[in-house]
Formats: structure tokens, sequence, C-alpha cells
């Protein structure tokens, strides 16, 4: 069926086109920014493309901060945050759905009553004992207590749930042990469950900011997202390096986006659903 | 016996990590709540003592306030505008995938980032909103450094603090925020759209019911679920501000006059910074029981009102 042009569906197409125009001019104008001079970024009126478009923000920001170190950082935390909560969430999952016990519903509820008090409730007294571990300024506080997810232990188990139960008995004939059989049958088939909560934890972790600005005193321990809250501190009207800073920071997750985009999308929309 | 050993083992990892960090932590929080605890560490039981300076508190009831402010503006704006989007989108249009791309873009961006850069667009002698509204003829504003309120902005009354709305500098933190998190909804509501059986709209037409009827009567109920969920997750979402507050205002964060500190700001500048261990668990119980009576105020009122398909 040809779709009819009408003056409704023109009017559609303008006003999502005017909104996505502006959901994009700050990213432009970050982009743009990045690339001028400052006397070129404070001009008015202001120019679009730069008329001298140069690197020198982002060389500044790249060798007088320590972005470098920032982004190490946020690499190491993001990794090691991704493989611990992978961990816990796919063995717990696993006992949640795959094993009979005594008190199985009733702890698996508690669990999840938990996800309710949001991090502030308790971030002070968390600080206190990591503190007392003398883990400040160290990578242990920015990854192990975020390597536990309850939300993703949530997801996996329905999704191991919905494996029917006759594979299981098939395999153990077989002669697949039970551990055996999660890391062959169970994991490949809620691959997208995996990828969910693995993208969930890659854009926490990267994203963080409240907690590694507690944990962390010394530059060197500081995280990307802390790192820059800093120097936009400090460097309040220097506007290309804070640009092209911003841009570096956000540069890693645009890429992500954009490799898995269906992933991401597909993920997020898949939060929102009751199950 | 032996039955038991396998999950155990396998819950061991989450259930440590759950207990020491967030269940431990829960349980002191509360406890220290009831304790004078400061810089010179522990100095005993106060009862509820700390409540009832808390109660007394005039910065408290600033922050509560502004914290209210921000929610009543975040939340519907950002409903509003996600659902519209979502209709517009979901009307067969060619390239949703790109429009639903731009859309949700900021989502995955960082907050950090997202609020430097709208900072360098609020600035009021370089920026490019007081560009666009000097260009159009309007005079330009002071965004993240006005404390006066809205509604004393417009009205141009002198008005008491609870009534002359968020100062200027919330509000435009709030519109940050709607515009970062609007694709998320977006998205949500694409969900709940696709799922209503096109059959009721067909039913609708038959019957002779215009575009706006069918939206009133079929679109909106049906949709109820998705957008009693999307209200509840945004509200509890927008009382937890922080990273915008402490990277947009001030300095000190909180500014102009104090009209940007909102209760998680608070609860990190006395639990945290000041060091009043014992004064800032009170305030984050606070907090705590805020954000359950509106959950469960929004459960037991606004789910009266979802209409669940059988």
């Amino acid at each position: 069926m040809k779709s009819k042009i009408s003056a409704g569906r023109i009017l559609v197409y303008v006003l999502i086109t005017l909104g996505g125009i502006f959901m994009l001019l700050p990213f432009l104008w970050m982009i743009s920014t990045s690339f001028k001079t400052q006397p070129e970024a404070i001009r008015i009126p202001p120019t679009w493309i730069p008329l001298h478009p140069t690197l020198n923000a982002y060389i500044e920001v790249w060798q007088k901060v320590h972005f470098p170190r920032y982004i190490y950082v946020s690499i190491i935390t993001t990794v090691f945050t991704l493989l611990g909560v992978l961990i816990t969430s796919i063995l717990a999952a696993y006992a949640f759905s795959w094993f009979e016990f005594k008190g199985r519903e009733t702890l698996f509820v508690s669990i999840l009553s938990l996800m309710m008090i949001p991090i502030p409730v308790y971030v002070v007294p968390l600080f206190i004992l990591v503190q007392r571990l003398g883990w400040i300024d160290t990578f242990y506080a920015l990854i192990v207590p975020w390597s536990v997810n309850i939300f993703s232990i949530f997801l996996l188990r329905q999704h191991f749930r919905s494996v029917p139960k006759d594979l299981y008995d098939a395999a153990v004939i077989d002669g697949c042990s039970r551990l055996r059989f999660l890391f062959t049958i169970l994991m490949p088939l809620t691959k997208p469950a995996i990828v969910t909560i693995s993208i969930f934890s890659i854009i926490g972790s990267w994203n963080a900011f409240m907690w590694p600005l507690m944990v962390t005193n010394a530059d060197r321990m500081r995280p990307i997202q802390v790192g820059l809250a800093y120097f936009a501190q400090g460097e309040t009207t220097n506007y290309p390096a804070l640009m092209a800073a911003s841009a570096i920071a956000i540069l890693p997750l645009i890429i992500l986006f954009f490799v898995a985009q269906r992933q991401i999308v597909e993920s997020y929309a898949r939060s929102g659903l009751k199950e | 016996m032996k039955r038991y050993i396998a999950p155990f083992l396998l819950l061991l990892p989450a259930l440590t990590l759950l207990l020491v960090f967030k269940v431990l932590p829960i349980i002191y929080a509360f406890r220290l709540s009831f304790y004078d605890w400061g810089i010179a560490g522990e100095k005993g039981f106060l009862g509820l003592g700390n409540y009832i300076s808390l109660f007394k508190d005039p910065f408290f009831w600033q922050a509560l306030i502004n914290t209210f402010y921000y929610a009543i503006f975040t939340v519907p704006l950002n409903l509003i505008f996600s659902l519209t989007i979502a209709i517009l989108l979901n009307r067969g249009i060619k390239a949703i995938g790109l429009y639903r791309t731009i859309y949700f873009l900021p989502v995955v961006t960082s907050i950090v980032a997202v609020s430097v850069v709208w900072k360098w667009l609020y600035d009021p002698n370089r920026g490019l909103f007081n560009f666009f509204l000097t260009s159009l003829g309007f005079s330009p504003l002071k965004w993240l450094e006005e404390p006066k309120g809205i509604f004393e902005m417009i009205t141009g009354l002198r008005l008491p603090y609870i009534l002359k709305g968020p100062s200027l500098a919330l509000f435009s933190i709030s519109l940050m925020s709607v515009w970062k998190s609007l694709g998320y909804n977006i998205i949500i509501f694409l969900a709940g759209l696709k799922n209503i059986p096109q059959v009721y709209y067909e039913a609708a037409k038959i019957d002779g019911a215009g575009p706006f009827y069918s939206f009133r009567n079929v679109t909106l109920p049906l949709l109820s679920p998705t957008t009693f969920y999307v209200t509840i997750m945004t509200t509890i979402i927008s009382f937890q501000v922080f990273a915008p507050i402490w990277t947009m205002t001030g300095p000190p964060p909180g500014g102009p006059l104090g009209t940007t500190s909102v209760i998680v700001y608070y609860l990190y500048q006395k639990g945290f910074e000041e060091y009043h261990v014992g004064y800032g668990s009170a305030i984050a119980f606070v907090f705590f029981l805020i954000i359950l009576a509106i959950t469960i105020f929004q459960k037991t009122y606004l789910e009266k009102k979802v209409y669940y398909e059988v």
C-alpha cells in the first residue's frame, strides 16, 4: 500500500524532526566548540562550524590533565565490575531457577525487596565500611561493592526458568554435569538476557559518579566522570577544553551504542516489562 | 543435606556481597541515625535527637521543597513529551530507527558530561540559549545563576518560598533532565503502544471515532499499565538527582542561595562532606520514607485507574 502524503503526515515529520534537532543540538554544539580556539568559542554571534578548526583543546586535555589515567581507571573498573556482575548473577540465578531447596522463594523475594532501597539511603555507612577496610583510593572500592546486581539476578532467573526441563533430563542422560549444563546449554540459550545485563553493567560503571566521587581522593584513582567533574570545577571558562573533555568522556559509550544499538535499545525496552 | 550444598555454593558470592555491602550498611544507617556521630567519632545515643534537629533545620526543609519542585516539574514534562513523541513515532513513519536513535542518544551518555555541556549552553554571557533568546528579541536570562522562582518571574510578585516555584536555576536542571531521560520513556511507551491490538482502533473507526476520540478511549486506557510504570520510575529517579547539582551549580553546589540544594545533595553534604554521620543517616531515612510513601501512594491511587486487560 502506498502511503498517502497528507498535511497531517507532513506535520508529524516536521514535529519529530524539530524535536530531533533539539535532541542533537547539545552534542553538535559540544563538538563544534571543542574544535574552536578560545576567542572563537566566546564570539558573539557564534559560529556553527569552526572557522579555524584546531585540535588544541583535545591536546591540552590529553596532555595537561590526567585524562589518559582517568580513562584507564574507568576501563579497569568497568571490565572487572562486569566480570563480577556476570559471575554472581549467573550463579545465583542458576540456584534460584534450577535447584530446589527450602526457603528458596522467601530468600528470592527478600533479595528483590532490597532493590527498593535506593543507594543514597546507605551510601554514607557504606563509605565508612569501605574506609575501615582501607579501600579508599583503591580499585576494590570502585569494583567490589557493585559486583552484585539484584536486577541482573532477577532478569536472568526469569530467562533461566523459561528453558524447558526436558533439555536437562536429556543432558543428564548424556552424562552432562550440572555445571556443564549451565555453561553449554542454559547460557547460550539465554544470551540476549546476558547481553542485557552486560550492557547495563557497562553503562552503569562508566557513568557512575557519586560513589567514585566519595571513595577517590587521589587524582590518579579518579575515573573519567569524577576527573571530568573536577576539571569542570577548575576550568570554568576554558570552553573548548571543557567540551573536548566531555566529548572524550562520552565517546566510548557512543561507539558502543552505535555498534550494539539494537541490543541496547531492546535491553532498555525489556527492563520496563513486568514479567 | 547434600542437596543444599550446590545451591549454597552458587549463591555464596552474590549473597556475601549483598550482605556485606548492602544489608549491613542499611542496618548500620538505621542505627546511626539515633546516634550523635560526628568528626570526633561516636558520642552516644541520642534517641530521636537527630530527627528532631532535622525537623527544625531550615536547610533541610529547603532541600525537601526543592526536591518536590524538581520532581513536580520533571515528571509531568517528561511524560508529556515522551508520550507525544512515542505516539508520533508510532504512526508508521519512515526511518523510525534513525529517530529512535537520536532521541535515545542522551540516555547512554554520562550525566556529568551532559551537565558540563548544558552549563555551557546556559552560560549567561556567551551561551547558545541566551544567543537564541536575544536573536528572537527577548531579554537574556541568568539560567543557572537565577535564584528567583519561576512563578515569581512570571507574575512579578514577591512570593513566599513555598509558592514561588523552583528557582530558574533548578528549573533549568529539570529541563536538562527531561532532555536526558526522554529517550528511555519513549522506548517504553513505544513498546506499550505496540502491544495495543490494532482491532480496537479498527472497531473505534467503524463506530465513527476520530483520532482524538480513539486516543482518549483506546490508547490511554490500554496504555495505562505502561504510563503507571513510567510515572513511578521517573518519580523515584528524580528524587535521587545529584550529579547535575554537583556539576552545574555553585560554587558552592546547591546555589544560588540554596535554591538547587536537593535532598540527596544535602545528605551528601551533611553525612559525607561535613561528616555528621548520624545526622546524615537521619536524612537518609527520611528520604527513604518519602520514596516509600510516594510509591505506596502512587500504587494505591494511580493503580486504580490502570486498566489491565484480562
